[in-house]
């Protein structure tokens, strides 16, 4: 049993003495259990990942057991540790931890809570399976595992319809995305005879240059495969068209929204194709098409997050964007880049949603920020958390412009700026200009985010979560059953008698979240604010980071390289852009707030457009929900019944029923008339038998 | 090890006896014979696995009875590593089976008990027959009891459903029937094994394929002739629909697998696009009606036929990767679809009632039937780590190996499929409890919980471990591979070998051409 | 002299009796089954006078045999006439038509 083994299996183990234990140990037992289990896995992940660093630790695969065996394909259970899953171990299972302790406080009303924490716990195991994995159908298996913890979790409160119509759109989206990552397996193997990574990735530039055929036509074989195993990242990693699932995935918990829908799950589809990089490698067409894919859904994303009212919806949008940006690095080779922005989005966002979820908190479940403001004051703590997180993902720091002096910043401007440099010195100009303009996107928006609810005047009383938290004092069961299980923190609201109505409190008293909330806040800001400057070394820079991948991507120094070369407008631009959207941001919404609304309604079509996502779920359900229902209906009503059983079984059975009644008529049921016939027949074979 | 014992024998022995006895023994005896009699088959079973050779020099029939009778009629039993799979697949859910019927059925259960296992005793026997007319009368008798089991102990339309499913099978088989009069005229000979060596002529096969062929369809259910399983499985008592998708089901696939791959080899290279269109229509076809059902058992009968069609998509794959996944997902269907109608029974003797409309909330006071309804919902949309997967991955593998654009439909079912389940579980366990009547429903009591908990775990087993399941199967499906080698089509992927430098000349050009050079040189980094 | 041909018109005429005995008749069962006797008594007539004319007593024998069989008939016949006329409290042929399909 090594250190891997305990890591992954932990959370399973513990996962199922929580599912499993009954309502007799009550919650605490399973809470311990899981947030035990996971502080445990993190603590072991830790010292891999500094081995790595090092440089001390080499890639090494643990063996479980075997798995399938069929005709050529040979697949195990296996635990492959490497850099690349050193990463996405301490990653998974920080954040992991920090989520399980953050929903002590957060879920501590719900009635479900053991259920929670093992699916949180399943999640995390089945997230380890995937990055673990040395094959590529442990990785399906992972990469199913955390789409059914997905889907369990945002129905986690399954009395919501729209929790449960989330949950299942998450999981059929994803599935689609799925159905290409299993041709892709399925690919693969033919051509390579094998599903284990590390044999294909070997003979994945030998292949190159080789054509397929897929579908009747003639195609390269690379680029088939490569595309298809990307239509999978797509689904995961909800890039533009299949990313419809990510903001209803929002109806879960926040905390999950923070863990799965923020730092690991969603990233899954990053991690495969830096897992795989050699493979794309070797066809142009297919990095062409992830740049681009990349590239399209950063600015989708941007542009639906910056009118978005609900807090969580505008940081779900803020996911889909930069899940864009780490595509269209892989796409132009710059994998390290990819991996550290995956690496520092990971802080910085899960501090962002568990930040969300501790203003949802204060404010009683309101997820509006038109009805937020001036929360400021009321909640420091958060305030100050949230915005190093915004600090982070707008990337702001100092460009190293001299030489010798590095640049210094907040996580994110690290592995931003990495990505749109890279953009602009692999030869990717267009690429380089959607990243900056999502640049300066993103700073709206989440400067936007910041000023809405920390900022300004409070304008609570609008709110019908803050009313009821207000006047029903005796109300909270009823409500916080159909919106949100967990309900509570009548304190917050109780204690007001000062009638304040004037100044949009409504008297109403936010409290800032209690510690176990407080803590993943504070140790995620220190990564949001450091992971970059600490780690940017080891993920982008040319030599340090060879030395750190080790060969394990198709790691470009030669790349990382131009990065710094490239003129220094180019360095600048990503901050100006930052700067920019922080300005707007200032302009719109603190020193003239009036203007968002005029400009929404000079120019109605577009803010439309964008408030309805580029009506993507319209579009959808027009062109595939609702024939699937229609054509189904028709299949069985018109089909089945209509066609099939009607001529066949009840048609046959009807030609036999009227064949009868028409030998009925010669069945009077007089003897004499049988026996009649009978002669007759007698007669009759008689004859023909002494005439012929 | 157990030699010389006749083992296979004695598991049809059994429930003969316990059969007889059932008819003579009251109400809660008959249960409790019939519970003894199948969990005694089941430790039989048991030991038939244990002691069933898998060494390299293992022969292919094992366990093998020879007992002439008269004529060219002969008892010849015998299994080699898909009839071992099937027996236990069949002797396992029977005593659960029996289970499921313990207070569901009140009227004439002495009789209803001794029909089981009547039921039991075709069930082995077909599996176990090796000879030609022994198969055909196990194979076709299955249909008594069945017939009686719905017609009697039905639903309101039984009737009809009965009649409906005697005679769509009963149809089939009559060509099956000439066909099988003809091979042993032919080849003189009725011994299943040497028939499976036997070449007929390729104009015969064709003939012969297309008359076991309308046999096993109807069987399987192929589209279009699947309507008398929705009907069937609508009206069957609980315990019936277990036992009909559990195992009936599975003997058309085991019938392609005996006698059509084998023994017509060419016949079926040259029916496979008949038998991929109506496996591609079935999968689409029938996901999207189960779409929209507003019945239980109906919806999950309906998922059967696209599951089904799956299996006869690996078969006809002619590789291993398919013939094997496409006995996974046999297997593995057989438990979860079983498991899925007896999730729907246990409502069922509840609420007495199918519509899904009617239920709602049941996470809330059922939570141990929500946690095993969701593992077989998730089991059956083929998740890793369940049984389906094993089967469904291996035999679209097998699939994709042969055709890609087939491959791309069976591989649409894992989406059509986590939409209709995933719908059905959401309507019925998940939303807000506001029925009183539903409000009312215990939940799963001991004799349930032992029911699905015993499924749940082989499910589980075979999706983590299922080399326990291919172990004894390899050597039968390397065998027909090879008998079945020299029809086997080409794919239509056929890759080139690689030619990196080539490759490379023209990528890097495109590169020098825009001025890049960094992304092509990065081969070298690779590695 | 009486030569064979006579015996057998006679069985003829007989047997035609018979047989529009049954076929003409709608009051009575019973006339049916004495129709039926009929018509046995005519192939009792064939069998003897073949038998005369070709000296083989075998046609005899099987006289016999026709005759015994042609009682028990009688006897089953009354019998479940007796039953018939029990259960439906008629023996009119007409009315006998339970087969009807």
């Amino acid at each position: 049993m090594s250190a891997l083994h305990f890591i992954v299996f932990l959370p399973l183990a513990a996962a199922a003495i929580a599912g499993l234990s009954n309502k007799m140990f009550g919650s605490t037992l399973p809470k311990l259990v899981t947030t035990g289990a996971l502080f445990v896995a993190c603590g072991l992940s830790w010292p891999i990942f500094i081995a790595y660093l090092s440089g001390a630790a080499h890639e090494q695969v643990v063996p479980v057991f075997t798995w399938i065996t069929s005709g050529d394909m040979h697949v195990e259970w296996a635990l492959r540790v490497d850099s690349l899953t050193a990463v996405m171990l301490v990653v998974v299972t920080s954040v992991s931890a920090l989520v399980h302790l953050y929903s002590w406080s957060y879920m501590s009303e719900d009635p479900d809570q053991p259920r929670f924490f093992a699916y949180l716990s399943l999640f995390t195991f089945a997230m380890l399976m995937l990055v673990t994995a040395d094959n590529l159908v442990q990785m399906f298996f992972g990469w199913e595992g955390v789409g059914l913890a997905s889907y369990l979790l945002i129905g986690f409160w399954f009395r919501k319809p729209s929790a449960n119509a989330a949950a299942i759109k998450a999981f059929v989206v994803n599935r689609v995305g799925d159905l290409g990552f299993m041709l892709g397996i399925f690919g693969t193997f033919l051509v390579f005879g094998t599903v284990s990574i590390p044999a294909i990735l070997d003979a994945a530039p030998g292949m190159a240059g080789s054509t397929i055929g897929f579908l009747g036509m003639r195609l390269d074989t690379m680029t088939v495969l490569c595309l298809l195993l990307f239509v999978g990242a797509m689904g995961k990693s909800a890039q533009l068209g299949l990313h419809t699932w990510l903001p209803d995935a929002m109806e879960g918990p926040t905390p999950v929204s923070a863990l799965i829908h923020a730092a690991t799950m969603v990233t899954a589809g990053v991690f495969m194709v830096c897992r795989l990089s050699p493979m794309f490698e070797t066809s142009q067409v297919a990095m062409n098409v992830i740049t681009f894919v990349g590239a399209a859904t950063c600015l989708f994303a941007a542009t639906v997050g910056t009118t978005q009212t609900d807090i969580k919806r505008v940081i779900a949008y803020s996911t889909c964007s930069q899940l864009g940006y780490m595509f269209f690095a892989a796409g132009v080779g710059a994998y390290g880049a990819a991996m550290f922005h995956l690496f520092t989005h990971a802080f910085f966002k899960a501090l962002l949603f568990l930040g969300a979820g501790s203003v949802i908190h204060a404010m009683h479940h309101e997820q509006d920020m038109r009805y937020y403001g001036g929360l400021r004051k009321h909640i420091p703590v958060t305030f100050w958390t949230m915005f190093a997180g915004t600090l982070a993902i707008t990337g702001v720091g100092i460009p190293g412009l001299i030489h010798g002096i590095p640049a210094i910043g907040f996580a994110g401007f690290h592995s931003k700026d990495a990505i749109i440099e890279a953009a602009w010195a692999a030869g990717y100009p267009s690429a380089f200009w959607v990243g900056v303009g999502v640049a300066l996107l993103t700073s709206f928006y989440s400067w936007r985010l910041v000023f809405l609810t920390f900022y300004g005047k409070p304008r609570w009383t609008q709110s019908e979560h803050i009313q009821h938290a207000i006047h029903d004092a005796h109300g909270h069961d009823a409500h916080g059953h159909d919106d949100h299980a967990h309900d509570g923190h009548g304190a917050h609201g109780h204690d007001a008698h000062h009638g304040e109505e004037a100044d949009g409190t409504g008297g109403y008293h936010p409290h800032e979240s209690p510690w176990p909330m407080l803590v993943p806040l504070l140790l995620l800001t220190i990564g949001a604010i450091a992971a970059g400057y600490l780690f940017h070394g080891y993920f982008i820079e040319a030599e340090e980071g060879a030395h750190f991948w080790q060969g394990i991507i198709a790691f470009d120094a030669h790349l990382m390289h131009a990065m710094h070369e490239v003129p220094t407008w180019v360095k600048l631009s990503a901050s100006a852009a930052m700067v920019s959207g922080l300005a707007i941001a200032w302009l719109a919404y603190i020193r003239y707030p009036a203007f968002p609304a005029a400009f929404a309604s000079s120019f109605s079509v577009l803010y439309r457009f964008l408030l309805n996502k580029w009506y993507f779920d319209e579009l959808y359900n027009v062109l595939f929900v609702r024939p699937a229902f229609w054509i189904g209906r028709l299949l069985w009503k018109g089909g089945d019944e209509g066609t099939i059983d009607r001529f066949g079984p009840n048609g046959s059975a009807a030609a036999v029923k009227f064949g009868s009644a028409l030998a009925v008529r010669l069945q009077s049921g007089y003897v004499y008339v049988y026996a009649f016939i009978m002669l007759i027949g007698l007669t009759a074979a008689l004859t023909w038998a002494i005439l012929l | 090890m157990i030699d010389g014992l006749p083992i296979l024998s004695i598991m049809l022995a059994v429930p003969a006896a316990a059969a007889v006895a059932c008819i003579f023994a009251g109400a809660a005896g008959a249960r409790w014979i019939a519970l003894l009699a199948t969990l005694v088959d089941l430790v039989l079973g048991g030991m038939l696995w244990a002691s069933f050779d898998m060494g390299p020099h293992a022969a292919q029939w094992q366990f093998v009875e020879y007992q002439p009778l008269f004529g060219r009629f002969a008892w010849a039993m015998g299994i080699d590593g898909f009839a071992l799979m099937l027996i236990l697949l069949s002797v396992f859910l029977m005593p659960i089976c029996i289970l499921a019927s313990w207070k569901a059925i009140e009227k004439r259960v002495p009789e209803y008990m001794a029909a089981f296992l009547v039921t039991e005793i075709l069930m082995i026997g077909t599996f176990a027959a090796q000879d030609l007319f022994l198969f055909y009368i196990f194979f076709e008798a299955g249909l008594i009891p069945m017939y009686l089991i719905i017609g009697i102990w039905g639903g309101v339309n039984r009737i009809y459903a009965s009649y409906k499913f005697f005679l769509y099978t009963l149809l089939g088989s009559v060509l099956m029937l000439i066909a099988m009069l003809y091979m042993s005229a032919t080849a003189g000979t009725t011994d299943i094994p040497t028939l499976m060596a036997y070449d007929f002529p390729a104009g015969v096969q064709t003939w012969l394929w297309l008359a076991f062929f309308a046999s096993f369809a109807v069987k399987m259910p192929m589209w279009p002739v699947h309507t008398w399983l929705p009907d069937a499985h609508v009206q069957a008592p609980t315990a019936g629909s277990v036992i009909l998708a559990g195992v009936l089901l599975k003997l058309g696939g085991y019938g392609f697998l005996r006698f059509s791959l084998p023994m017509f080899p060419e016949a079926s290279a040259e029916w496979m696009w008949l038998v991929f269109a109506l496996s591609a229509v079935a999968v689409v076809y029938t996901s999207l009606v189960a779409l929209v059902q507003s019945d239980m058992k109906k919806l999950i009968a309906y998922s059967s036929v696209a599951h089904m069609a799956i299996v006869t998509f690996g078969l006809f794959a002619f590789n291993a990767q398919g013939i094997e996944g496409a006995m996974m997902v046999m297997l593995g269907h057989g438990l979860v679809s079983g498991a899925l109608f007896l999730c729907v029974g246990v409502i069922y003797d509840r609420l007495h009632t199918r519509e899904i409309d009617r239920y709602g909330g049941l996470a809330i006071n059922m939570p141990k039937y929500a946690v095993l309804f969701m593992l077989f919902t998730m089991a059956s949309v083929g998740l890793p780590g369940t049984s389906n997967f094993i089967g469904e991955f291996l035999a679209l593998a097998g699939i994709y190996q042969v055709s890609t654009w087939f491959a791309l439909i069976a591989t649409t079912g894992i989406i059509l499929g986590a939409a209709y389940m995933l719908y059905l579980y959401r309507r019925v366990v998940f939303g807000d409890l506001t029925k009183e009547d539903v409000k009312a429903m215990p939940d799963l009591d001991g004799r349930e919980l032992v029911s699905l908990g015993a499924i749940a775990a082989v499910v589980l087993w075979m999706g983590v471990y299922p080399e326990s399941f291919l172990k004894p199967m390899r050597p039968d499906v390397t065998r027909l591979i090879e008998r079945i080698e020299r029809a086997k089509p080409a794919g239509d992927s056929q890759p080139t070998p690689g030619n990196p430098e080539a490759a490379k000349a023209a990528h890097g050009g495109e590169e020098h051409g825009s001025g890049h050079a960094a992304p092509a040189e990065s081969h070298g980094e690779a590695h | 002299m009486i030569g064979i041909t006579h015996y057998l018109v006679v069985s003829a005429i007989l047997f035609t009796l018979g047989v529009l005995g049954i076929f003409m008749n709608r009051k009575n069962l019973i006339v049916i089954l004495m129709a039926i006797e009929l018509i046995l008594l005519s192939v009792n007539l064939n069998l003897v006078a073949f038998s005369q004319a070709l000296g083989d007593l075998v046609g005899q024998v099987f006289a016999m045999f026709v005759l015994t069989v042609a009682a028990g008939e009688a006897a089953i016949g009354l019998a479940i006439l007796v039953i018939y006329f029990r259960g439906r409290g008629t023996i009119a042929v007409d009315d006998v038509n339970r087969m009807k399909g």
